[in-house]
């Protein structure tokens, strides 16, 4: 590689050619303010068009302030990063930015989580020079996500996120000058555009204007109404990252305080989707071999690889992306179904409770499971299986609002039956995990034999496509993993050209799986707290007891008690799902 | 958003025209210029279309329609009106007589009036510099237009509606 040598704000700094501006500075110490910028490393993600201007640094012999960002060093280049100039310019894109902006911060969703907001205080903006008409714009509540185009500053992340990253293509900028916004095609509303709900663009947004739909009130009703048993469960990633927004570092485990936390809040049982996790992989491992050996019997009409189906942004995505090939996914709902069709009708049953007074709530990193409980078809003559799916950082609002000292909580256990669970439904939280978990089933089932080793180290990773194969007894399983949307896509199109050599695939919408997850805390571009997250659920699978779905004799119980099967009537019934080809058609007359 | 539906051998031609660009998403704009003279606008039935057949997104075909003042996603009225503003024209007076027109029609250039029936429009040069200021409606050439004519030339057509 070519080294070459410049000096920013009077240190000599040794970088690669290729090297920008701002990430030389970096090196020394200096964090350039950036607003439009945004790399997520190890990921696709990318996004740098270079519009804000709020990088500028003055390059000695050019007339032109430099966005930092866009410029790459040269060999002898002299930076100066903190000049008047580049302090005035900073303010000035900053006050024009803000004199277009609503003065919302106090009730604003993203405050306090803001990089607009924050930046504008680090500049130490207290005046607005400029004014002028503020646009406006047609807003959109969706059940997943809300926008406000008032608040947007066409940095254009979430474009990149959806468009590059998602391959999605539900946002694109509009119009053009004063009036131009991110949306989708015609301005349509989410829910009607092309939009899977994975949350990314959510995810990067600087500001307020993508934000989760806050269904925090609607579980506080529920808990508050005497006539109603309510009961949560939380999702595998959750535990991984709400610490963050108790100033935990990243990849702290808070399971016992979270259950702790979730019981004063008020909550009648405070159960775990983990346990339904172990259900699904009962119900896909069951499939999967079921589809193998058919397949291996030289049954023509057997479609392989299976795909997993756990993931609502990717049922998403499919159904309108490739609705050609419904039939190749599970027909598993995902854990999150699974526990509320269970909640509603072996637990309501065995409790004695008439499934219309029993409220069930989902603790999720996801903006996509929102979506997924309001489906017609997860609910029976109108009362949903799930009835409300709040982020885990609605969680973390909620413990904030209930006057709860989150470090003094003490750690507490879920409640039984559908509390306890196994390592296997842990690890759904990762890319990887959910078909790691199936594995460690479906070879025990498949050839009869005890796994000796449960951890399959070569199915973990956070690269975007990894592969291996494993052996079932002298019989070798491929497999593929994919995370986010576009690796996903390059899997299926494989499959779609009949290329592909996998008997199973495991896809997760967004990047590490649901620990990345769009409702969870913000990353802020370091994606060194999605690793840690990532390293925090196979601690947590480590630590149980039971590392196997299959062993979790509450599971065992169910099957025994009630379903009969994985994969009987009574299970097909309860927990597994039929796909929509969701592309809308062109009316020709 | 009103959904309206697109003939069959309209859409099987614009289909050929994607076809003769080699569905080539580079060709984007060629293509929707292409299809405006086809439809004569482009509404969004007509960007998903084209959105298929390149396989880009709706959102993006929607994007550079709507950058560009040149497409336009309203249909033109059953009187389409242009003003001239080629520079001779545009010396005599064309833009007292456009500002006229969007006074007594209340639209702007490149709208329609919500009963169909007129739509305004901006030209460049329409080569009969000897009859400026020229506005066109529909074939119809009305040359030396003055402010005061506006009036009557809508009547004219306004009368004519049936
Ligand atoms: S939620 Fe996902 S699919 Fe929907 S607009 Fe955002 S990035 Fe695109
Ligand atoms: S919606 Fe958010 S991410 Fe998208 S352009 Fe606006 S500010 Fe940026
Ligand atoms: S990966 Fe997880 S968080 Fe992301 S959309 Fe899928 S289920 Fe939701
Ligand atoms: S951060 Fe460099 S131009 Fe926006």
């Amino acid at each position: 590689m070519d080294k070459i040598k410049l000096t920013i704000d009077n240190t000599l700094v040794e970088v690669e050619k290729g090297t920008t501006v701002l990430e030389a500075a970096k090196l020394t110490g200096v964090d350039i303010p950036t607003l439009c910028y945004l790399k997520l490393e190890d990921t696709a993600f990318e996004n740098t068009p270079g519009g804000c201007r709020m990088c500028v640094v003055e390059v000695e012999g050019r007339r032109n302030l430099a966005p930092s960002c866009k410029t790459q060093c040269e060999d002898g280049m002299f930076v100066s990063t903190h000049t008047p100039r580049v302090v005035n310019a900073r303010r000035t894109v900053m006050e024009l930015i803000l004199s277009d902006h609503p003065f919302e911060c106090l009730v604003c969703t993203k405050s306090g989580k803001c990089d607009l907001q924050s930046l504008a205080q680090d500049l130490g903006i207290r005046e607005i020079h400029y004014q002028g008409e503020k646009s406006t714009y047609k807003g959109d509540e969706s059940p997943g996500i809300i926008r406000e185009p008032e608040k947007c500053i066409m940095c254009r992340r979430c474009e990149t996120a959806c468009n590059d990253v998602q391959t999605v293509g539900t946002l694109s900028a509009l119009y053009r000058g004063f009036g131009s916004v991110v949306a989708p095609a015609f301005e349509m509303d989410l829910d009607h555009s092309s939009c899977t709900f994975c949350g990314q663009c959510v995810a990067v947004c600087p500001t307020g204007a993508l934000i989760e739909r806050d269904n925090t009130w609607k579980v506080m009703e529920a808990i508050m109404n005497p006539k109603k048993t309510v009961i949560v469960q939380t999702a595998p990633a959750v535990r991984a990252a709400l610490g963050e927004e108790f100033g935990y570092e990243a990849g702290t485990l808070v399971t016992g305080k979270m259950v702790s936390a979730l019981r004063k809040i008020g909550f009648d049982y405070v159960f775990d989707t983990d346990f339904a996790a172990d259900l699904t992989i009962m119900e896909e491992g069951t499939e999967l071999l079921e589809r193998l050996n058919k397949h291996l019997q030289g049954d023509k009409n057997v479609k392989l690889p299976m795909l997993t189906s756990c993931c609502p942004g990717w049922v998403n995505f499919f159904e309108y992306h490739f609705p050609d090939m419904l039939d190749i996914p599970s027909t598993a709902k995902s854990p999150q179904q699974m526990f509320g069709a269970i909640a509603k009708s072996y637990f309501a049953e065995k409790m004695n409770i008439d499934r219309k007074d029993l409220v069930v709530v989902s603790v999720m990193p996801c903006l996509a499971k929102k979506f997924e409980a309001a489906r017609p078809e997860f609910a029976v003559d109108g009362d949903p299986d799930v009835n409300v799916s709040i982020t885990t950082r609605e969680l973390a609002q909620m413990i904030k609002s209930a006057n709860l000292n989150f470090d003094a909580l003490k750690d507490d256990d879920f409640d039984r039956p559908l509390g306890e669970s196994s390592g296997a439904g842990v690890i759904f939280g990762s890319t990887g995990g959910v078909i790691e978990a199936a594995v460690r089933t479906a070879y025990e089932l498949h050839t009869g034999k005890t796994l000796e080793k449960v951890d399959f180290n070569e199915l973990r990773g956070f690269e975007g496509i990894r592969s291996a194969t494993i052996d079932f007894d002298g019989l070798p399983i491929n497999i593929g993993i994919a995370h986010g949307l576009g690796n996903a896509r390059t899997l299926l199109e494989e499959i779609r050209a009949g290329k592909s050599q996998f008997h199973a695939i495991e896809i997760m919408a967004c990047p590490g799986g649901c620990i990345g997850g769009g409702g969870q805390p913000y990353h802020h571009g370091d994606v060194s707290i999605l690793k840690k997250r990532q390293i925090a659920i196979y601690q947590e699978d480590a630590g149980k007891p039971i590392r196997k779905s299959h062993e979790n004799p509450y599971i065992q119980n169910l099957y025994k008690e009630y379903l009969g099967a994985p994969c009987s009537e009574k299970s097909h019934e309860l927990l597994h799902t039929n796909y929509f080809a969701k592309k809308k058609k062109i009316e020709i007359e | 958003m009103a959904h309206i539906k697109l003939a069959q051998n309209k859409v099987a031609e614009l289909k050929e025209v994607c076809k003769k660009f080699n569905n080539d998403k580079g060709e984007l704009i060629n293509v929707l210029h292409a299809a405006q003279s086809l439809f004569g606008y482009l509404p969004a039935e007509v960007q998903e279309v084209v959105a298929n057949e390149l396989n880009v997104s709706i959102a993006h075909v929607h994007g550079v329609v709507s950058f560009y003042s040149f497409f336009t996603m309203i249909p033109k009225g059953k009187y389409p009106i242009s003003i001239c503003m080629g520079t001779a024209c545009y010396v005599r007076g064309a833009e007292k007589v456009l500002n006229e027109f969007k006074k007594l029609l209340d639209i702007k250039v490149g709208e329609t009036t919500p009963d169909g029936v007129f739509s305004l429009n901006s030209l460049r040069c329409v080569g009969a510099c000897g009859l400026a200021p020229v506005v066109t409606v529909g074939e119809k050439v009305h040359g030396r237009v003055a402010v005061e004519d506006v009036k009557s030339i809508i009547e004219e057509y306004k009368n004519d509606k049936e």
